[in-house]
């Protein structure tokens, strides 16, 4: 494989809003849609905004909507798109644009900030610290296995099509509170501020971020449903109500 | 004149050194400001992959710190700062736990404790870890940490120059890459963090981070580099398909078992075994497989012997004409099926990003088939120059830590010594910072210094579109480094290189590009470039007079180590316009150290 192929890229104007662009560029084998973007801006546009870090999958940065799916740029091979057509590259539409593909996601540092932070229990084990046993840890683990690339936010519609930035915290939030929630060592009590404050009931399990997520966290399955239903037994089993209205 | 942002604590960098200077300092009570070029959590730092070194000996109990400080000192080849290794060595075991109680999730022993794997060149299993995303985790986990101490994060700046206030380090003009507006930070104490020099090389581990920014600006304000000839060249970078050329394959995959095999199916490692690691070396393929299954009466398989060693096995293989297909060797993890049911699904949950980088970048499936695999430009041993204890660079109140300092590793650094010597230096940078900044008052700014700053920054645009391409000056530059100051150097080339670096200095003093300045990629590749030319120019030149072999740096013309050399360490310093080349004596070792040296050499 070593063709010509068309993109169209996400250009935004300095007097705002912003058109497709339209750039034929020279493709080989094993190329990724990063690399297609870096020899854009090194052969035909300098200026060209992109994010990006690592271009192993490992930090987060590239994310795009690629041919209209959140993608990070990094890893999704060319050979995996119909080169025939012209590919469409365009930023996360979900948040604000700076320039070209790259868009401000300072909200979702802002929300994770809001959120209860780790409390270990006293440590027990003799020499200061804790034993955990691994079956015990392994779902924390999916959930750290998060790069924070936010297309799990990006394809959210509650935040997407509804806006609900105030209410609603968003798959990875979600996954951040599992994470801490299910921590063997973890003390806090984070289930009240789910309910009332990030807005756990606005998901309903369309399941569109785990299909997204470049991690493969099961993000709705393993992180969202469990804190729903501890969420549930908490606030709305006739049970758990009855013994706290006695309690 | 607009008041700037002033801190007591300036960090520039926010990988793992960066952030644990930020909380220990927070945690003293200065107020700290942290830029990082990236977004919060994105920095070099998350690709490491094997782990972080530290002898807590939970797999194996012989193990403690004289046994660390030994095989890092043996690894760096005995140039080390002694002092830095002896210090990481002690600290780690406590930075790695109280990454813990801040709420990392460690791989477990069987009994529940923080899980430890071999790695090359260290004796003993020793790298705390989490699969092979352990840089991610230590990055998470201080961010997540680090949010809640009040510490000011300015993200998607980068730094242009350090302001002095006579000779004492007292701010720094930025640029905010968003709008590409400049930005004059004030602090009574800076501390550099910002990593290393991949990105002067043209196949490199590093991301767009690496162009030696925090070497660049301590040089520039007159401060001491060392030990710059020292480059490791991790033995495994991916080598096909090119758009991946570089790209980690970690070391774990050999821990875990993997093989380096020649075009011939041969173990090419048994052949070459150095005298100084024979009696640690494995005698067989049996051997080395136990030692990888943790069987402690066997000794490692060769392919964890040092990374300077093992890369330059790789290329004498493929210069001999026994590379694999696209110019490298092969690594197999597939064979161990041979040896245990399930390896797949063992490989897959030991393995996991590797197995999925190969899957989706090279369609590859490494439970099935050999990887190729090749050199990569990973790391520069060398740095600022600084005080063990404190990380005080010859510059009053200016710090450094992490790869940007220089000591700790020598000729050539363990791999998983990385993830820790953040830690356990960032946090002492973090503390004596604090300490410099309650004993001395506030800096005053050289605002004259800072519109030279500006104005010098702002020259690519003068030429406009009109100027040589930035892009293409650094294309240039990574091409000459690769080629004639890479893993095997020869006088010749390397003065054929400082010619070629002379002429890209008017080149890159010839630069143009067009439009605005906000987000403009093109004017941080400008900006970047007078960086990556003077630590290039650093690597060449301190390579050139360290005329022996030793550790990461191996010379064609001189392949021996050398007496003259043993004792020194090759110092850079501006003087004038020039690069001053000198040597300086390393930091002599006391007795006591010298007796666990000895006793761990058996």
């Amino acid at each position: 494989m070593n063709s010509d192929a068309t993109f169209k890229v996400w250009r935004t104007h300095p007097e705002g809003g912003g058109t497709f662009q339209t750039f034929d560029a020279k493709v080989s084998e094993g190329m990724v849609v990063l690399d297609v973007v870096h020899r854009i801006q090194a052969e035909q546009a300098p200026d060209l905004a992109v994010r990006w870090n690592c271009k192993a999958g490992k930090c987060g940065s590239c994310s795009a909507e690629i041919n209209g799916h959140p993608r990070l740029m990094c890893m999704t091979r060319l050979d995996e798109l119909n080169l025939r057509e012209p590919v469409t590259v365009e930023p996360m539409r979900t948040f604000p644009s700076i320039k070209d593909l790259v868009t401000d996601v300072s909200w979702n540092y802002r929300v994770k900030t809001k959120i209860q932070k780790f409390q270990p229990r006293h440590a027990d084990a003799p020499d200061g610290t804790w034993r955990m046993a691994q079956r015990d840890v392994d779902r924390v683990q999916e959930f750290r296995k998060c790069i924070e690339c936010f297309l799990c936010q990006d394809v959210c519609h509650v935040l997407r099509e509804h806006n609900k930035h105030e209410e609603f915290i968003g798959p990875r939030f979600f996954v951040y509170n599992a994470a801490l929630e299910m921590h063997p060592l973890d003390t806090a009590d984070r289930i009240p501020a789910l309910k009332e404050d990030n807005g756990i009931g606005y998901c309903n399990i369309t399941k569109c971020c785990t299909k997204v997520c470049p991690e493969h966290i099961q993000i709705t399955d393993n992180a969202i449903i469990p804190l729903k239903e501890r969420v549930v037994s908490r606030y709305y089993d006739p049970v758990t109500r009855l013994l706290r209205m006695f309690g | 004149m607009a008041t700037h942002p002033s801190y007591d604590v300036l960090i520039i960098g926010a990988g793992g050194a960066g952030m644990r200077a930020a909380i220990e300092a927070a945690n003293s009570g200065a107020s700290v400001g942290l830029i990082c070029k990236s977004l919060l959590g994105k920095a070099h730092t998350v690709m490491a992959e094997g782990g972080m070194a530290a002898a807590i000996g939970n797999n194996d109990d012989r193990d403690d710190w004289r046994v660390h400080f030994a095989d890092t000192m043996r690894g760096g080849q005995y140039v080390n700062n002694y002092r830095m290794a002896e210090l990481h060595a002690k600290e780690a075991p406590d930075r790695v736990r109280e990454l813990e109680a801040w709420g990392a999730v460690f791989d477990r022993t069987p009994t529940g404790g923080i899980n430890q794997r071999n790695f090359g060149g260290h004796r003993y299993p020793r790298l705390a870890h989490v699969g092979d995303r352990t840089g991610l985790e230590l990055i998470r986990t201080l961010q997540d940490h680090t949010v809640h101490l009040g510490v000011t994060v300015h993200m998607e700046y980068t730094v242009i120059d350090l302001v002095l206030d006579e000779g004492r380090a007292a701010g720094v003009l930025a640029y905010d890459r968003h709008r590409g507006a400049f930005q004059v930070f004030e602090a009574k104490a800076i501390i550099l963090a910002t990593g290393g020099l991949g990105r002067a090389y043209k196949v490199t581990s590093n991301s767009w981070e690496g162009t030696g920014d925090g070497h660049a600006l301590a040089y520039r304000a007159g401060a001491e580099l060392i030990d710059m000839e020292f480059i490791q060249f991790h033995p495994t970078g991916m080598i096909w398909p090119p758009s991946v050329k570089g790209l980690l394959v970690t070391e774990g995959v050999r821990g875990e078992g993997g093989v380096l095999k020649n075009s011939e199916g041969r173990r090419f490692m048994f052949d070459d075994i150095p005298d100084n690691y024979k009696s640690q070396t494995a005698s067989d393929p049996d051997e080395g497989w136990l030692y990888t299954q943790g069987d402690k009466a066997a000794r490692r398989p060769p392919e964890l012997l040092t990374r300077d060693h093992v890369a330059r096995c790789i290329v004498g293989q493929v210069k001999a004409g026994r590379g694999s297909p696209h110019g490298g060797v092969f690594l197999d993890i597939a064979w161990i099926k041979e040896r245990m049911p399930n390896a797949a699904d063992h490989i897959k949950r030991k393995l996991p990003s590797m197995y999925h980088q190969f899957m989706q970048l090279a369609n590859l499936d490494i439970t099935k088939v050999p990887m190729e695999v090749g050199p990569t430009t990973h790391y520069v041993m060398g740095g600022i120059r600084v005080d063990a204890d404190s990380q005080m660079s010859s510059i009053p109140g200016l710090f450094a830590a992490g790869e940007c300092a220089s000591g700790i590793n020598g000729a050539n650094r363990l791999g998983g010594n990385s993830l820790s010597d953040l830690v356990v230096f960032g946090k002492r940078a973090g503390e004596h910072a604090a300490e410099w900044a309650r004993a001395y008052g506030q800096p005053h700014l050289d605002e004259a210094a800072v519109a030279r700053f500006e104005q010098a920054a702002l020259e690519p645009f003068s030429r406009g579109a009109d100027g040589e391409n930035p892009y293409k000056v650094q294309e240039d530059l990574q091409e000459t480094m690769q080629s004639r100051v890479g893993i095997v150097r020869i006088e010749s080339e390397m003065h054929e290189a400082l010619e070629a670096l002379d002429e890209y200095k008017l080149r890159a003093g010839r630069v143009g590009v067009a439009g605005q300045r906000d987000y403009h990629a093109g004017w941080h590749t400008a900006l970047d470039l007078r960086n990556l030319l003077t630590v290039s120019e650093a690597i060449a030149r301190s390579a050139l007079e360290r005329r022996e072999s030793r550790g990461g740096h191996f010379r064609d013309d001189y392949p021996d180590k050398h007496e003259e050399f043993a004792t020194v360490n090759v110092m850079v310093k501006q003087v004038g316009d020039s690069m001053q080349v000198s040597r300086v004596p390393v930091i002599a070792i006391p007795e006591e150290l010298m007796q666990v040296i000895e006793e761990q050499k058996s």
